[in-house]
């Protein structure tokens, strides 16, 4: 006769315990998208936030020095809305960019498409530091 | 601002390395040592990726 608590349709492990939401971890992940390493700066965490932070704004700020291109949320093609993906990740400065209506020259050079991948990775890399914001905020990583 | 090709992919593997190494290790030791090898990976992908570009021009 079966037994009937060890059936195959059963889970073996049981599930981790959900995460619970504290006001950190809502608070990093948006300061961090907002300021490139703030997240990390408010957990005091002030060398990797620092490092974070000058990494970020020095490739976008390069980004718009060698006049790469700042997509919009309306570009229509497909890869320029991916474009506009990674460009909105670097938070507070694709917003100061957009009010202060930089990037939007044609690419004229070489060097001027680096600098829209330059754009795109510094916002693409902010992603990656929010994410670590947040798993420290939760308590996942020291 | 002028950038040569070389030294933009320079620039963008330390940044790129900075980032790596700091979010994806947990200890001091192992996010420099991280680092440090993205930066090597990513500097030598752009130097056989010039040789393999030579090579097929020729």
């Amino acid at each position: 006769m079966a037994n009937p608590s060890t059936t195959k349709n059963e889970p073996v492990a049981a599930k981790a315990p959900a995460q619970p939401i504290t006001v950190m971890s809502v608070l990093a992940p948006a300061i961090g998208w907002l300021i490139p390493g703030a997240g990390h700066l408010i957990q005091k965490r002030w060398i990797r936030g620092l490092l974070l932070m000058s990494s970020i704004v020095i490739m976008f700020v390069i980004g718009l020095l060698l006049e790469g291109h700042v997509y919009q949320p309306n570009g229509g093609d497909i890869l320029d809305i991916l474009g506009f993906v990674g460009d909105v990740g670097a938070g507070g400065l694709y917003i100061l960019s957009q009010a202060m209506n930089w990037g939007h020259t044609a690419i004229s050079h070489a060097t001027a498409d680096y600098g829209t991948k330059y754009l795109i990775v510094a916002g693409l890399l902010n992603f990656i530091s929010v994410a670590d914001a947040y798993h420290i905020a939760i308590g996942k990583k020291p | 601002m002028t950038l040569s090709h070389f030294s933009a992919a320079l620039l963008f593997s330390v940044f790129a390395s900075v980032v790596f190494g700091i979010t994806q290790r947990n200890n001091t030791r192992d996010q420099i040592r991280y680092g440090l090898y993205c930066f090597a990976m990513f500097v030598g992908g752009v130097i056989v990726a010039g040789w393999v570009m030579w090579i097929l021009r020729r």
